[in-house]
């Protein structure tokens, strides 16, 4: 049995004065899952969200909430929570008073425990009585994400919940955040550009370019098989060769194949990126090789591939 | 000499002459006998304070206060939708803006005038309402108190509306977002966001209305006749028809005093005073 439908965009448009920022989107997130929407910014992904949150009006389309029309309802009606990608944390409160402003509003059973649960959940009841101009920017990043999850939504909405945050700390972020979601069991919508953050959180993976919806699937769907050049270029990189993809880490460098002329050699740790030229032909290959490799540039080497790693879109 | 104070130097020599140097000039007064043509003369007296203890002046101050806070009030009330009004309205906000420092283009004595035509019983407004037919006998509308609050606030709104405009201004949208997210209605979100966000430009605006509102004497001689005394009207008395240096000296030093301890107490702990 397919899992049940929490969310759905119907034929989802929204005109700017000057663009069209979502073109005819139609999704559904079942219920639990951690769905992602990638894509470049000004891409429309955030659109999506803010209308789902209730900022914006669609022009066109529909927005469905177990079983419930919510495009028409103010923000304030709708069960849903956002974690802004600035946070807005309310500077004159402090950690405890961001949390339970929303129960102030919306009817949630046994506040008082439920306040102190959250606080607990995201690792801040020693710093209730701070206020978030005192707190690090991974701090603000789990009050934001305690004041949404303590109204119990239907759904969590993330803009880039990530992005303020130093890369290492990103890293760290992310394992808890699908931690949390797991735990607290609420379905969380997550929008990002970061291919590497959507591969790595999410059940689902909406690919969106230019207002519109590329491709929907799991990780692993998305990357191996991509259904257009959009998406294949936007996750990872790419090789194409004869109209044919092949990831980097598919190229062998070896002995016999297509020959090819070394551009370029870049150290980067664990491995490293060699950039070459086919003889044959005017494209561009890249390949990785192990860290020891002593390619130079101008060398002419051969490059192979496995059949079964090329992706034909 | 550093460059900074090299260029500092005329505004501190300006305010050592114009602010100081006055000010300096009351408290002695303050502290000399009464001129028989105006004017001060020896001995040294503290007299002129302790007449200030008399309930009349009391009544006076107490008056004067209640009138400002009433106009400061009603700035507020009216200025902040305004402010909000053009905060939010794109690339009009410089045209809404320079309409409301407008007036100060003209004398404000002018515009008190203009303000007297219009109130008085053979004015614009009871004219027009006789005409009508809309009541027999021309309103009072001139020379009471409602008419000096109604010239107050006319005069000092623009006072409270930039303070206010910069502030709201500067408000990160994505608050009041956040507020409609966490299930506020707008009026609660107004009440529990925005008032509280707007505090600085709240108490900067107030004390840039009250302050002036105080020791007014223009509006209050203009359009609250003879029967509206207020502080300043009891100070310039003193200078021209009651020719009491002295006191008119400690009397506007003793409202100097109560305003400062007014603002001070009103300043929130470890907050500046603007």
């Amino acid at each position: 049995m397919p899992p049940e439908t929490l969310l759905s965009l119907c034929r989802l448009s929204k005109d700017f004065a000057t663009q069209r920022a979502v073109s005819d989107v139609s999704l559904e997130i079942p219920r639990g899952a951690f769905f992602s929407l990638l894509g470049p910014s000004g891409c429309g992904k955030t659109t999506i969200l803010r209308m789902i949150a209730g900022f914006e009006t669609p022009t066109t389309g529909e927005v469905w909430l177990n079983g419930q029309r919510i495009d028409l309802l103010p923000p304030y009606q709708r069960n849903v929570n956002t974690v802004f990608q600035s946070y807005a944390l309310f500077p004159h409160l402090t950690v405890q008073g961001n949390i339970e402003f929303g129960l102030r509003h919306k009817k949630v059973s046994d506040d008082i425990n439920r306040v102190r649960e959250v606080l607990k959940q995201v690792r801040l009841e020693a710093k209730a009585s701070r206020k978030p101009s005192e707190l690090s920017g991974g701090e603000r990043q789990r009050v934001a994400l305690a004041r949404a999850i303590v109204l119990q939504p239907d759904v969590l909405l993330l803009d880039e919940p990530l992005s303020a945050l130093d890369p290492q700390l990103r890293k760290q972020v992310r394992g808890e955040l699908r931690d949390l979601q797991r735990r607290v069991g609420v379905t969380f919508l997550f929008v990002t550009h970061d291919q590497e953050e959507a591969l790595s959180m999410s059940d689902q993976i909406a690919v969106m370019n230019a207002g519109a919806l590329e491709q929907v699937g799991s990780p692993r769907d998305i990357y191996c098989r991509p259904r257009t050049r959009f998406v294949a270029d936007f996750l990872g990189a790419m090789n194409w060769i004869d109209g044919i993809g092949v990831r980097p880490e598919a190229v062998n460098i070896t002995s016999q194949g297509r020959k090819a002329i070394v551009t370029g050699v870049t150290y980067l740790g664990s491995f490293c990126h060699i950039a070459m030229k086919l003889v044959e032909g005017e494209e561009t290959i890249a390949a990785q090789a192990p860290p020891g490799s002593t390619f130079e540039n101008g060398q002419t080497v051969c490059v192979t591939w496995d059949p079964e790693d090329e992706i034909r879109v | 000499m550093k460059l900074r104070n090299l260029f500092l130097a005329p505004t501190a020599l300006l305010m050592a002459v114009t602010m100081l140097a006055p000010l300096a000039i009351i408290v002695v007064y303050s502290l000399l006998t009464r001129g028989a043509y105006g004017g001060v003369e020896l001995p040294w007296t503290i007299e002129n304070y302790s007449r200030l203890y008399d309930p009349v002046y009391a009544i006076i101050f107490l008056r004067s206060f209640w009138i400002a806070a009433v106009a400061t009030a009603l700035c507020l009330v009216l200025g902040f939708p305004l402010a909000m009004f053009i905060a939010r309205s794109g690339s009009r906000k410089n045209l809404y803006l320079s309409l409301v420092i407008l007036p100060f283009w003209t004398s404000f004595l002018i515009r008190t005038y203009a303000w007297m035509f219009l109130l008085r019983d053979t004015g614009i407004v009871n004219s027009a309402l006789l005409a009508l037919r809309i009541i027999r006998e021309p309103l009072p509308l001139l020379y009471n108190d409602g008419a000096v609050i109604l010239g107050l606030v006319y005069g000092f709104l623009p006072f409270m509306v930039l303070p206010l405009y910069a502030t709201i201004e500067r408000l990160d949208p994505s608050l009041l977002e956040a507020a409609a997210d966490l299930g506020a209605r707008p009026w609660r979100a107004l009440v529990g966001v925005t008032l509280p966000l707007c505090a600085p430009g709240i108490r900067a605006g107030a004390i840039l209305v009250f302050v002036p509102c105080l020791g007014t004497y223009l509006t209050s001689d203009l359009l609250g006749g003879s029967k509206t005394v207020l502080i300043g009207n009891l100070v310039q008395n003193q200078f021209t028809a009651s020719r009491d240096w002295p006191f008119g000296a400690a009397l506007s030093l003793a409202l100097m005093a109560i305003a400062m301890v007014l603002l001070f107490a009103a300043r929130r702990k470890g907050e500046e005073l603007l």
